[in-house]
């Protein structure tokens, strides 16, 4: 049975929420035919237990959601390297990630991207396996074994490894063609053949101006920093299947190194499931709601990853706290703390003396609005019981109506 | 409602700015010329540091100024006449900025006169609008700006670099050289910069640029810097009194030069060297100035050192405060106390007093307790008479007779008695369950008593915990504690919804062993443990009646951690009654989503929860003193033969790592994708090695009987893992060292024991024995190594989420639920429009869910 159109309306205007009322319905569906008034009933009784749990005006949400998500902070391991379902690729998780996440910093210490296949091939190995390598970054470096400089004829000598270039399906025309491209004034001669096995293959770079010694090697690490193919910044990709329960599954691309804007216009990925865990580059791709969704994501993971269990809406109290304003803010001096309004509640944070300092030349008013500002003057919060304020009506009392008359 | 009245004063906003010399010299008492203290008689000498006009710290004795005494005088500020004029450190950013703002001629802000009126109409309606953020963005703004400019806007003057040089000296770079501007020089400039343009330049009326210039020194009250008498006799001034002195001493040692006619070099000496005790007056720790020090090598604790930090004022004394009434002791269980209660000793119920006034209902009582003393429980230490005098009961001699005196409008600070409540807390406090109402039972001993059952929320053992107690003073204080505090209320956590508090250890295992299949009691056993559990009804003799018997008439359904019998997959309860499977952790265990006690907590709300689990647990423990219930050695004992299966198993897995090694020597082994040769040979090796730990484990689980009790208690989840059982009697496996196997210590070898480039399991700490068989002294040396690599993640870990802790408090602590639903902070801003999307406050949700939707359902389907 499902609910009729009248009882989730009934639902929806006693304020229970569409998750709920989802639940309710698929839950609903698998008990079998239910009469029209026990039906009734069940969302009485939902509605009843959804309003007992509602948070009580006044309740000071913040602190229990920093307390949420602090207190396990002591049962977090400190290390830092914690694998992803592949033993190959390393992601930092534990506290230090955690702090990471609200310190907002620009850049993760491991960016790494999820990409999920297009649906069309995302049951197919091969297919992720092409992808992949087409996204994995490239360089130069990556192809060569050794290089020196040859300095009585002033030119370069790179051994390139030749399994390297057929794994990579690099042909020797094409690192010639895109090294000339790529850097004008040299010219390029490969030595060997792809074809033959365990023989050398010497690429030797000459300029077509004179070089100095100190240019010759400047010139050497530009070329080994040339990118032949792939995307800037993915360093490395792992195909991982992935389970979706019943047996279903899909393949999807993790990647050491972030770069969503490029990832995105890749073909045959599913460009609307994309994943990194940079923030900032989320924030800058898709804006504020995007990266307020990552940082809840991220930190969730974090917390059960380490098999704590936190209830989500602390996370996301946290995050639209960082993202208010529309821009990423930090939980710290540089951020939300830093840009509060009251002197007292940002001397009592850190930077006692420069908070006070700052407030006495621009002769700053505390307001005591907040709960730490009033704790430090000795009275009570404005929150929690404080929140409440009882009004008398003494005319009321007295017996006569505002407006004079007797009531 | 309680009717309280309105303090008298509510400090509706405190306002900072900086004094004027006017300011300073209008609230000071006395000018200080004189750089010592006393005399020889003790008497402060007049025009001292410690004049008498500044205030007594002398009791019995008399201010000179408003004459009262040391209780109610505040104190009076005195003053120091510099000779000449000092920078105020604090500034010194302020300063170098207004420097490079303003103009050396016309001293106007180096801003075009259209750009100073809009920023200045836009700057005074924020800062009328009390919006400083965006204030101090336009600030920020006009002086970067204004310090890039070069020429005048407004008289077309060329201006000079302004250098700063640490700490405190300024130069004019212009084409004859660099000039030290003098605190004269900058004064000069100050003054004449217009008001409009000062508020651009950050100060805002009534503080002005040039009061950063200091001609006069407030000097502070005695009672801030209050000399102490030590032990031997000896005065001993406070480090700001020291500091003055030497601000006076050389003040006037620069008088005299200059008065004297000295060299202009010698005068610059004793300017700078004033320069530099104020400013380490102000601040001992500025960058680039040495640090003025005592008499003993240490460092002055001036103004700023005052303030800041974790000891400073606003940390330690504005935002944590100490309180009366309050006791703190070692803890320790007791388990037949309610989980709402707290027993505390004896001697602690004789100090911990309520004041209560004293009206017709309670003046017996009361009388009762002013008779009985400081000396006799249920007694009183004070009585406050109406004209609002404290009696101290102590010395009192004729109790019976002020019994007979106390009516209406006299208040009695009685004892603490049974059942009121108290605040218990333990730290780390790192949650609100850290501090929870109890009520208090007084017992013998003298430890603070509590049910084991609250440890969790405290996260507290026995081990020589110590916790704190404090006593509420006000009614409104113990409605709340009633209301929202007691232990009761706090059963379900809000971080994940679930019962944090719940049956532990024993009490599982009893409840394991009471409910499954074929637990029969005799009657008198049945009758003993029932009556442990202060059941009053029909006596039952199979285990799982007893246990229906504590349980309200509830629906409940759940999965059981151990599976002994295949009908035990599935704990189902209705109406009450245990249709089948068995009771252990997952049911009533502590820090679990969906468990019974949640669900009771729910139905039949908190005070049935903690009757369910006062009374059940108490009945457990009852049942299982009777079945009796041990761990011993012979629960680890197997065969040898295991043993040697064992050695086989692990010994087939060494051969194996040895085959991949020497696959690595020949060069054969195949290179995993993203990794080293050697990366991957590592990670195979510690992959054979978990396999080998495993298997071990699982080996040596088929030869313990079911009713081995180490298994019983990893299995219901009463105490200890699976893996600590394997531990014991299996394989205790690779010690790691952060997140690898141990490869340090000598060249190339963990130990001298081995050859150089070993990488054999035993040379890199695989434990192949167990705790039972013991280790081998090479294997202990590893297991000591990544015990001490814990040792040390836990001391490192602690401080960091300590403080992102207290980043992510002082960030939300605003934070909270309006009536409209809206989560605001303090000024009303909205940070979401809904808790959470949807509203629900995670601690009274039903695990994460919102509803416990199943539970309604087929609730209803059963009427």
């Amino acid at each position: 049975m499902s609910l009729t159109p009248e009882l989730v309306a009934k639902l929806e205007r006693e304020g229970v929420s569409k998750a709920v009322i989802e639940q309710l319905n698929e839950k609903l569906a698998s008990y079998g035919k239910i009469s029209e008034d026990k039906m009734e009933k069940i969302v009485d009784r939902v509605i009843k237990s959804y309003k007992r749990a509602l948070v009580e005006p006044g309740e000071n949400v913040g602190v229990v959601a920093a307390q949420s998500v602090g207190e396990p902070g002591t049962q977090m391991t400190l290390r830092t390297f914690h694998f992803v379902g592949v033993k190959e690729l390393n992601v930092t998780l534990g506290l230090p990630r955690l702090i990471e996440i609200f310190d907002a910093r620009s850049k993760p210490t491991t960016p790494t991207m999820i990409i999920p296949i297009d649906k069309k091939y995302s049951k197919d190995r091969d297919k992720a396996f092409e992808i992949a390598i087409k996204l994995e970054e490239l360089l130069v470096d990556d192809v060569v074994d050794s290089s020196t400089i040859d300095m009585v004829n002033d030119r370069i000598i790179f051994e390139l490894n030749p399994n390297l270039l057929r794994n990579r399906g690099i042909s020797l025309e094409e690192l010639k063609e895109i090294l000339e491209s790529r850097i004008k004034s040299i010219e390029v001669k490969i030595t060997g053949s792809l074809k033959k096995k365990d023989e050398p293959i010497y690429m030797e770079v000459s300029s077509k101006r004179e070089l100095n010694i100190q240019q010759l090697n400047k010139l050497k690490e530009r070329i080994l920093k040339v990118r032949l193919k792939g995307i800037p910044k993915i360093r490395r990709t792992v195909i991982r299947k992935v389970e979706l329960g019943n047996g279903d599954y899909e393949y999807v691309i993790a990647t050491e190194g972030s770069n969503l804007k490029e990832v995105m216009k890749v073909e045959g990925i599913d460009r609307r499931r994309v994943y990194t865990n940079d923030i900032f580059e989320v924030y800058r791709l898709l804006g504020v709601e995007a990266a307020r969704e990552v940082i809840i994501r991220e930190a969730i993971r974090v917390l059960e990853d380490q098999g704590l269990d936190v209830n989500i809406r602390h996370v996301m109290l946290i995050a639209d706290a960082m993202t208010r304003t529309g821009r990423i803010k930090q939980i710290g001096r540089h951020g939300i703390v830093g840009d509060k309004s009251s002197v007292l509640a940002k001397a009592a944070f850190e930077l006692t003396t420069k908070h006070l300092y700052d407030a006495a030349a621009r002769s700053a008013v505390d307001n005591l609005l907040g709960n730490a500002e009033n704790i430090i003057a000795g009275q009570p919060i404005r929150s929690g019981t404080g929140h409440v304020k009882v009004y008398l009506d003494l005319l009321k009392l007295l017996g006569e109506s505002e407006d004079g008359g007797s009531t | 409602m309680v009717v309280r009245e309105e303090t008298e004063y509510t400090i509706k906003g405190i306002k900072l700015s900086i004094l004027s010399p006017d300011e300073i010299r209008k609230m000071s008492v006395v000018a200080i010329t004189v750089p010592d203290t006393y005399d020889e008689e003790w008497t402060p000498i007049p025009f001292g540091l410690m004049d008498s006009r500044l205030g007594t710290i002398e009791p019995l004795q008399s201010c000179a100024t408003c004459g009262e005494r040391m209780e109610s005088c505040p104190g009076h500020f005195g003053r120091i006449e510099l000779i000449r004029p000092v920078l105020h450190v604090g500034f010194i950013k302020n300063i170098y900025q207004a420097l490079q703002a303003t103009c050396v001629e016309c001293k106007r802000i180096l801003l075009k006169k259209e750009t100073i009126e809009k920023l200045h109409a836009l700057i005074k309606k924020y800062v009328d609008r009390n919006q400083p953020y965006f204030a101090n963005l336009l600030i920020n703004l006009a002086s970067k700006k204004a310090s890039k400019t070069d020429i005048c806007p407004h008289c077309k003057t060329q201006q000079p670099k302004i250098k700063f040089e640490r700490p405190f000296y300024f130069y004019e770079e212009g084409e004859k050289g660099s000039k030290l501007l003098s605190p004269y020089d900058i004064y000069e400039r100050f003054k004449q910069i217009p008001e409009s343009d000062a508020i651009l330049l950050g100060f805002i009326p009534p503080s002005r640029p040039e009061y950063t210039i200091l001609f006069v020194l407030p000097v502070p009250p005695i009672s801030i810097r209050p000399s102490i008498t030590l032990e031997t006799g000896e005065r001993s001034e406070d480090d700001l009194t020291h500091k003055l002195g030497d601000i006076v001493r050389t003040n006037e040692k620069l008088k005299q030069s200059i008065d004297s006619g000295s060299p202009q070099l010698i005068i610059d000496e004793h300017w700078n060297l004033l320069q530099f005790h104020v400013a380490t007056y102000i601040d001992n720790e500025i960058a680039g100035l040495a640090q003025s020090v005592h008499r003993s090598g240490r460092p002055l604790k001036t103004l700023a050192q005052r303030l800041k930090g974790k000891e400073g004022r606003f940390r330690n004394n504005l935002s944590g405060k100490r309180v009366n009434f309050s006791t703190r002791t070692v803890v320790s269980p007791d388990p037949f106390i309610s989980i709402n209660e707290v027993g505390i000793p004896y001697e602690a119920a004789l100090k911990l007093t309520i004041p209560e006034a004293v009206t017709a209902w309670n003046i017996e009582r009361l009388r009762r307790a002013v008779i009985n003393g400081t000396e006799v429980h249920p007694g009183a230490n004070y009585v406050i008479r109406p004209d609002g005098r404290q009696i101290d009961l102590r010395f009192v001699k004729d109790r019976t007779q002020l019994a007979q005196q106390l009516g209406p409008g006299w208040i009695v600070e009685r004892h603490l008695l049974d059942g009121e409540l108290v605040i218990f807390n333990r730290q780390p406090s790192l949650h609100r369950l850290s501090v929870m109402a109890h009520r208090i039972k007084v017992l013998p001993g003298k430890t603070l008593r509590i049910n084991p059952m609250v440890c969790p929320p405290y996260n507290a053992d026995f081990d020589g915990d110590e916790m704190n107690l404090f006593v509420p003073q006000s009614p409104e204080a113990r409605a709340e504690l009633e209301e929202i505090m007691t232990v009761e209320k706090q059963i379900q956590t809000p971080r994940y919804g679930g019962s944090i508090i719940g049956a532990l250890h024993d009490y599982i295992t009893s409840a394991f062993l009471l409910t499954r299949k074929g637990t029969k009691l005799n009657r008198f056993v049945a009758a003993f443990v029932m009556g442990m559990g202060e059941y009053k009804g029909e006596l039952k003799t199979s285990g799982r009646e007893i246990f229906e018997s504590f349980l309200p008439e509830i629906d409940y359904e759940n999965k059981p951690m151990a599976v002994f019998d295949e009908d035990d997959k599935l704990l189902i309860i209705k109406k009450g009654k245990i249709i089948k499977g068995v009771i252990d952790h997952n049911a009533i265990g502590d820090q679990k989503n969906k468990t019974l006690i949640s669900k009771i907590y729910f139905n039949y709300g908190p005070s049935a929860a903690a009757a369910f689990l006062d009374k059940t647990s108490k009945m457990l423990l009852g049942f299982l003193d009777h079945y009796g219930f041990s761990i011993g050695l012979d629960d680890l004992h197997l065969d040898e033969s295991v043993y040697k299966e064992v050695d086989a198993l692990i010994a087939k897995h060494f051969e194996k790592v040895n085959e991949y090694i020497e696959k690595y020597n020949r060069g054969e082994l195949e290179r995993e994708p993203g990794a080293t040769i050697e990366e991957t040979l590592e990670q195979r090796i510690m992959d054979e090695l978990n396999i080998a730990r495993d298997e071990a484990g699982k080996l040596v689980e088929k030869y313990f009987s079911k009713d081995n009790s180490i298994l019983i208690t990893a299995k219901t989840g009463a105490r200890g893992k699976m893996l600590n059982l394997f531990h014991m009697t299996a394989c205790i496996g690779q010690q790691a060292l952060r997140g690898k196997r141990i490869n340090r210590g000598y060249e190339n070898r963990t130990l001298s024991h081995f050859k150089k480039g070993d990488i054999s399991p035993a040379a890199r700490g695989f434990i192949k024995s167990n705790y039972i068989k013991g280790l081998s002294p090479i294997e202990f040396f590893f297991h000591a190594v990544s015990g001490r690599e814990g040792l040390v993640d836990t001391a490192v870990r602690t401080s960091q989420s300590g403080y992102m802790q207290r980043r992510l408090i002082n960030a939300l602590l605003d934070l909270h639920a309006e009536y409209d639903g809206t989560v605001r902070d303090s000024e009303g801003n909205i940070i979401q429009f809904r808790y959470g999307e949807d509203g629900v406050d995670p601690s009274k949700s039903y695990g994460h869910d919102p509803v416990d939707l199943d539970g309604i359902i087929k609730e209803v389907l059963e009427e």
